[in-house]
Parts: C-alpha cells; structure tokens; sequence
C-alpha cells in the first residue's frame, strides 16, 4: 500500500498521507469546509452532515469528516448539490435549536448558503416533556408551527448548566464523557428521532448520577448548550463580555501530571477554565480540580468584592 | 471500568427475569488476580435483558437497569438509553396488559379501534403491525404472558383481552407458488413433515456440491435480494467466503416493518424450517458458525414457531457442531427486536443485536467487510433466503429461466386494503400490477390509488396498472417495489389523512441520529398537516432533495418519497 493517495478535490489533485479523512485533505489545503459534530481530539460520528461533498460515482453525498480518501476520488464541495443539502441542513437545524451561541463560522457558512430558517414557519414555543416522550409516539402536529427543542434550562448544581434548547445532538458531549475521554458514561443519547436527546438514566439530576464534574463535555458543546454556571450567571446578568477577556495558558497546580490551563479573565476575575485543544497532555480535557478549583487564587489578597463576585456568589447561594 | 449505579431496589421478579436470560458475568484469573470479562463481550445481551424485564413486569425500573448495569457491566445512562429508544420498551409504570392498536394505512380505513376505545391508559396507537390481510389488527404486550395478536379485531375484543381473555389467529390468505408451497398445508412445528415435503434436500446438495460452486450456482440463478436494493446474493456471499479469517456471521433480516408488509411473516408462521434451512446453507458457503435471525417484536406466533424449529433442528442435528453429520459447525441465534422500524436498516440492526440503540453506521464499510461485531456478514431477508433453497433444489439455470433476464424468481407480494382477496400473492417477476390485483379479486370498490413498495416506496394512480412488475420496469418508471407491498385504496378513502399518517410513521421511526432525518422528519410531517391539505411544493423538494442526498440511510432517504408521489399525483395541491 502506498503511503500516500492521489484525489482531486474541487479540481486540485493532490496527494494525502493514506488513511487521512477528505476533510484533513480539504483543510491542509485552506479549503475549509463547515463542520459542527465533528472534533478532532474526538471520533467522528457524521451526524450533523454538514461537512457532506459530493464524490463522483458515490449515489448519495458523503460526510467529509469521517470518510477515508481513496486513490483517483474525484471531489466537489461546492457543488449544486453539496450547496443545497448544507443550505437545508442548517435551516433544519437552526429553525429547530437556538444557534445564537454557535460560533461565528458557523454563521459563515450559513450565510453563505443564503440560509432562511424561518421558512418551515414560526417557531414552536418551549415544552416541559421532552425528557418524558416515548419512542414511536408523538402529538400530531397542526402545522402552523416549526416544533423546536426549546425547554427549560437545567440547572442542578453550581459547576455547569445544561440549556437544551441550545442542543443539536451533536454527541460530542457523549463522547467526550464516554470513551474519548473521561470514561464516566454519565450521559448518553435517549429517546428516539425529533424526541432524542442527551440524558442521564431516568433523566435523574447530574448530582446523583455518575457525573465527576469534569467539565469536558462542556469544553467540546459547540452551541452553548453546555456552559459553566459561571458564564451563565454572568450572561444572565448581562455581564459576560468576551471582548473584555483575556486568556491566560498557566500550568494547573494540582498534581504533577502538567495539564496545561487557558484561564478567561474578566475583571481580573477567573471566568472559565479551559484547556488548549492541541495540547499533549490533555487533548482539551481536564478534571474538576483544574477545571473548577480555581477560586482560591482570588482569595490570595485581593479582597475587595467585585460585580462579578457579587453574581457568582448570588448564584451559589 | 468503574461503574457508578443508580442505587434502586431490584424486586425478586425483575432479578429471575434478569437472571434467567442473561448468563453470569464469566469471572477470569490473570496472574492470580480476579477480574471479570470486558464490556464488551456482555453488552449484546442487553436487549434480551430488557425484553425479559418487559415482558415479567411490564416496564423496566430503575431497580432492574441498576441490575442489568451490574450484571452486563455497562452503564445506566446506556442502559437508559437503549431502552428509550425502543417502542416496545417502557421506563414508566404502565397497566399489566397493553393493546397496541394499528392505525396505520392497511388499518385506519377499515375501523378507528383507537377513537371507540376512547382515551385509556392501557391503549396506545401503533404502525403497521404487518397483520394487513386481516385488518384492523391489534397487539397486546402482556405482563408474565406471552404476547398476542387479534386480527381482525374488534373494539369488544380488545377490551376482552385487557380484561385477561386469550385471543386466536386466523390462518393467512396464500396464494402459493414455489416459495410458499408448504404455507398453510404443512405442519410448521413438524420438521418430519418438513423433511417429507422437500425439506433439507437443499442442505444435502450444497454439502455435496461445496461453498464455491453453492455461489456459483446462486450467481447462475441471477437471484436478486429482496430488501429492496436488489443487490446480487451470490455476490454479497462471495465476498464474505473470500475474507480470509473468521469468525464470519449470517444474518436473517426477518425485522419486517415496512408498512403494508406481512410476508415474511407468513413464511416464518408457515415454514420455519425453510428459513433455518437456506441461513445454514448461508453459513456453510461463506464459513460462519453462527447465524443470527432478528425478528420483530410484534410477531410473536412468529418467533415461538421459529424458535420450536430452530430447537428441532438442533435435536436433530442439524444445527450444532457437526450439522447433518457433514463436519461444519452452525448454529442460530433467535433475537426478537422490540419496536424500531430502523432496527430493519441492516446496519442498525447489527447495533441492535449487539446491545447498542438502532443506529445506522454510515457506509462504507459495508457489511461483507465490517458488520455484526465488525466481522464479515451476510445479511439477506427472510425472503431473498428462502429463494437459495429453490436455487439448490432446481438447479440455478432453471430458476434463472423463471421471471425476466434481470428479475428472476418470483416474488411475493403482498396485496391489502381494499381489494377482495387480501393476502400473499407468489407470482413470477413480469407480471403487470393490474394483473396482480385482479389476482386478488380485483378492487373493492372503485380503485383511486396504489401504494406500491411501502411507506418508503410511492402512490401510483390507474395509469400505472400496466406497469411490469420487475426490478428493472419499476426503476424505468421512477418507482420502487421495495418489499412488495400492493397496497389499494378505493376512491371512497381520505388519500390527505393516508399521506399524513405516512409522514407520522417516519417522524415517529426516523432513529434521530442525523440532521436531515431527524428534523426533515418533522418538518415534513408539518408541511402536509396544514389545513385543506394543502402543500407548498417546492419546501418539500428542497426537503426531500437534502434528505436523499445527505442522511446517513434509507429512511431518510426513502421518508418523502410518498408525499412527492401525492403531490405528483394532485393528491396535495399548492396553497390557494
């Protein structure tokens, strides 16, 4: 076999190391391609198919992310038929999720593709049963509206909030709790079609499941859907200002295993932890100890309260 | 890996049920210590272990998913998560005795069982039961009893069998060709009279002829799968013999769901033996040891007569180490599925048997090279299967001679709603659709339209009833025949109500893994209930357009089929 594959991607031949997926093809040549399920310290799962590309000879379009580059293919991401799948794709996904958190590229891609989410109709307000639906039954629709997954927020404890309106079962967060990562397996997908979603068993509360608290299903949510109570708080209060963040890579000071840390400050005030996903030690992931036992460092002489002391001490009451 | 459980009481019932169909966790010495096997190789007995539970108490608790966790060492939230996905599976406390009552397309028409039922906890709506020459049909999940079908069933029988009452089954309407000569004439549990009637001299001559030139022979008969991909079997067995190193699987797909389908259902009531027979022959041709046949949860006659032949078989020795005293070792594996139209899907249905929810796994890798447990698998239908012991026992030649040069065989259709003589129809590939339904009697009533394939396949009006039935004739005319369904519907029915409980179908189905599927689903479904029946054209070839073209599999695929097909067609009309 030889080391490396011939393709031809939107007319460019090239050559790839074998066994490198089209879209490690596509981006080691600048030509990006929209992606959301996909993470590369993670396994693709291509459920999201917004990466799908058109390869000649291949019926349907395939998902670049996960599918193998092979001698002689022939591929076009910017094709009539890749532009129209992304464009649907995406308006199913943001007439039935709230996207607002979603990074900007993605509303890139989506304007771009001259996305219109409002054509399915208005917006379905939040329901409370969706951890409670059965699989193979639902209401029947009328019509007059698009059904959403909006809901009430979830929050159980004073680590991270889980707001599902904002979720596009992705399963990132499953698979960096399962076996990508933490090996906790807290969380798994339940329930089946338009009524799936990620739940614990019997949908019991994150402090009586197998949770560790590691915070890395929230570090890979790419639509805000998982996020550290501290943002929410502070979001909530109008306070959260990335513009006014800084970001500091630190080594955490709890064991010698040397993860490094990226510390978001604001205020001069520990906001979120997180850690380069290009690190060697951690790939991204931390435990709750350099992911959330940060507030002593804000203890060490600065005494005066802060506004956002003030936010974060309101919420944990 | 340390397993963290919910901490609830199993009771004693849900523990004998748990215990009796999962096997103890095999404990291993390594160098002196004690550990116990992976997870993996228990996770596959997890959905035999809800059914259990299911099946005993009538829901599965927190109790029981804390044992089932312990005792297949996989975690609660998967437990939890596999059983959600299940239609047939429930989490919640729910009455002993629950009717799950068609409304599907063959049924709706002919009775609204779920509106004279009225409002009641012990009575949910259903799809296709695969029970159409008999509607309305009607199936029970009975706590600590084995399960029942009623059909046809009326609103006080029903109400009767909640109250405990047993319930009978009718045989099938047949109209026999050389795949169901034994349906209905020969005793199903009888693998004497199976052996009198023709039955194991296909086994016989593969053992005699050998894998290869079984293959050969299958290539020569030209016989095409019936699942509805028409995909060549002598090729998809060849590609698994050739793989090197085992172990290799065979599996039969017996997960009928499609709506309007019952024929492989009436095969495995009918003859059981035949079914066993050509997936050994499958084994011995392509070097696996071991088969697999998943069938549908909501036909239990089905399963306990498979099961009593699969039994037989073993006793007699035509299953086991050294079947039929040929030295190759085969034997088979009944897995009941347990309400997921996708589990039909041959990827989700390798998920399903090896304990994880019915996804389907994006191809490539196709199953010849990576399917159940990533192995090298064939998996045919139950109907495609029987067709090989036809090939054996006439010679591949002459069963190529039979139907057309590219559809060969013949095929089984299955004729419902309203025509006179609902049932399963044997004919040979050629045979137009008019023709066909004046088989059975012709149209009851005037006929309106034809719903050809299934749920995933199209309306067809009058003007198709000369349509050649043949893989090759459908393609031409951009239509499907999928798995055989004939379904008619008269001009007195309400085609608007018919296409909204196709779109419910796959909104409840779809497995919600992908995009397209997941929300296409339902937004379809959206867009053909709005009032008038009215329908914007174009949204629903932008929809269907993205869903064939960027969902994982042939549900997505195949899920607006029909309702282009009615707009086509004038059944749905553009907004005035």
């Amino acid at each position: 076999m030889s080391e490396t594959v011939s393709i031809v991607i939107d007319g460019v031949s090239m050559a790839v190391p074998a066994g490198s997926t089209i879209l490690e093809a596509c981006r080691s040549t600048d030509n990006d391609q929209p992606t959301l399920c996909y993470l590369e310290t993670l396994t693709p799962v291509n459920v999201c198919r917004v990466c799908v590309v058109e390869v000649e000879g291949s019926r349907t379009l395939v998902p670049s992310c996960s599918r193998v580059a092979e001698d002689g293919m022939i591929v076009h991401t910017d094709s009539e038929r890749v532009r129209h799948s992304r464009k649907v794709v995406f308006e199913f996904l943001a007439s039935s999720v709230d996207m607002s958190l979603t990074d900007d590229a993605t509303k890139g891609w989506m304007d771009r593709y001259g996305c219109d989410p409002t054509r399915f109709g208005p917006q379905a307000g939040p329901v409370a049963d969706r951890d409670h639906r059965h699989a193979g039954h639902h209401h029947a629709p009328t019509g007059d509206t698009a059904e959403t997954v909006s809901q009430p927020v979830k929050v159980d404890n004073e680590l991270y909030v889980r707001d599902y309106s904002r979720c596009v079962l992705c399963y990132r967060c499953v698979e960096a709790c399962g076996i990508d990562a933490q090996n906790t397996f807290a969380i798994a997908v339940a329930g089946r079609g338009f009524d799936a979603r990620i739940s614990t068993e019997f949908d019991t509360g994150l402090t009586d499941s197998a949770c560790v608290f590691c915070g890395n299903c929230v570090g890979v949510c790419p639509t805000g859907a998982l996020m550290f109570r501290s943002e929410y708080e502070l979001r909530n209060a109008g306070m959260w200002d990335s513009d006014r963040q800084s970001v500091t890579r630190t080594v955490c000071s709890y064991c010698g295993v040397g993860c490094n840390l990226e510390l978001h400050t604001q205020d001069n005030r520990i906001v979120k932890v997180t850690s380069p996903a290009d690190h060697s030690v951690t790939s991204g992931h931390l435990c709750i100890k350099g992911r959330f036992g940060y507030s002593y460092v804000q203890e060490l002489g600065d005494l005066a309260v802060t506004p956002i002391d003030e936010v974060l001490a309101r919420a944990r009451r | 890996m340390d397993l963290r459980f919910i901490g609830a009481e199993v009771s004693e019932g849900e523990r004998e049920a748990i215990h009796a169909a999962v096997p103890a966790a095999e404990v291993v010495e390594v160098d002196g210590r004690v550990v116990r096997t992976d997870r993996t190789s228990l996770r596959h007995h997890l959905l035999p272990a809800l059914d259990a539970v299911q099946s005993a108490i009538g829901y599965v608790s927190e109790g029981a998913v804390d044992e089932i966790a312990h005792r297949l060492h996989v975690p609660p939230a998967e437990v939890y998560s596999v059983a959600t996905f299940y239609a047939l599976i429930q989490t919640e406390p729910r009455p002993p005795v629950v009717a799950h009552v068609c409304d599907d397309v063959a049924c709706r028409s002919a009775a609204d069982l779920v509106g004279e039922l009225g409002d009641r906890d012990d009575v949910v709506a259903s799809p296709c039961l695969g029970q159409c020459d008999r509607r309305p049909a009607v199936f029970f999940q009975r706590a600590g009893s084995p399960d029942l079908v009623a059909a046809p069933a009326t609103a006080s029988e029903v109400s009767s069998v909640l109250d405990g009452a047993e319930s009978i089954t009718l045989e099938p309407t047949v109209d026999a060709g050389p795949l169901l000569r034994r349906v209905g004439r020969v005793d199903p549990g009888s693998l004497d009279a199976f052996r009198s009637t023709g039955g194991y001299v296909a086994l016989a001559r593969a053992i005699e002829m050998g894998p290869e030139a079984v293959i050969a022979e299958l290539e020569t008969s030209g016989l095409k799968g019936r699942g509805g991909a028409a995909f060549p079997a002598g090729v998809k067995w060849e590609s698994v013999r050739k793989q090197p190193t085992g172990p290799k699987y065979v599996v039969c797909n017996a997960d009928e769901s499609e709506p309007g389908t019952f024929k492989d259902r009436v095969v495995l009531e009918g003859d059981p033996f035949a079914v066993i027979e050509a997936l050994t022959i499958a084994g011995f041709s392509t070097g696996a040891t071991k088969g697999f046949i998943y069938i549908r949860g909501e036909y239990p006659l089905a399963t306990e007569r498979l099961r009593t032949a699969v039994a037989a078989a073993r006793n007699a020795g035509l299953l086991g180490d050294d079947v039929a005293g040929a030295g190759f070792a085969f034997d088979i594996e009944v897995r009941r599925g347990q309400g997921a139209y996708i589990c039909g899907e041959e990827t989700a249905l390798f998920n399903s048997i090896e304990g994880f929810r019915g996804e389907p796994r994006q191809k490539p890798p196709f199953p010849v090279f990576e399917g159940l447990f990533g192995r090298p698998t064939v998996i045919n239908n139950v109907e495609t299967l029987i067709n090989v012991n036809r090939v054996l026992t006439e010679g591949g030649e002459t069963y190529a001679a039979s139907g057309t040069p590219d559809s060969t065989g013949t095929r089984l259709f299955c004729l419902s709603g309203d025509v006179a003589r609902p049932g399963v129809y044997e004919v040979e590939f050629g045979m137009t659709l008019g023709d066909l339904i004046e088989r059975a009697g012709g149209a009851a009533g005037d006929l309106g339209f034809v719903m050809l394939g299934g749920a995933a396949g199209s309306l067809v009006d009058a003007s198709a009833l000369d349509l050649r039935l043949t893989f090759e004739d459908a393609r031409a005319a951009g239509v499907s025949l999928g798995s055989g369904v004939v379904m008619v519907f008269n001009t007195e029915v309400d085609m608007v109500d018919i296409v909204r409980r196709i779109a419910r179908f796959f909104r409840d189905e779809s497995c919600g893994q992908c995009v397209p599927c997941r929300v296409g689903t339902a937004r379809v479904e959206e867009a053909v209930s709005r009032a008038n029946g009215s329908v914007e054209a174009s949204l629903i070839e932008d929809m269907d357009r993205a869903m064939k073209d960027a969902s994982i599999c042939g549900l997505g695929h195949t899920a607006a089929s029909v309702v282009r097909s009615a707009i086509a067609l004038g059944i749905l009309g553009e907004p005035q």
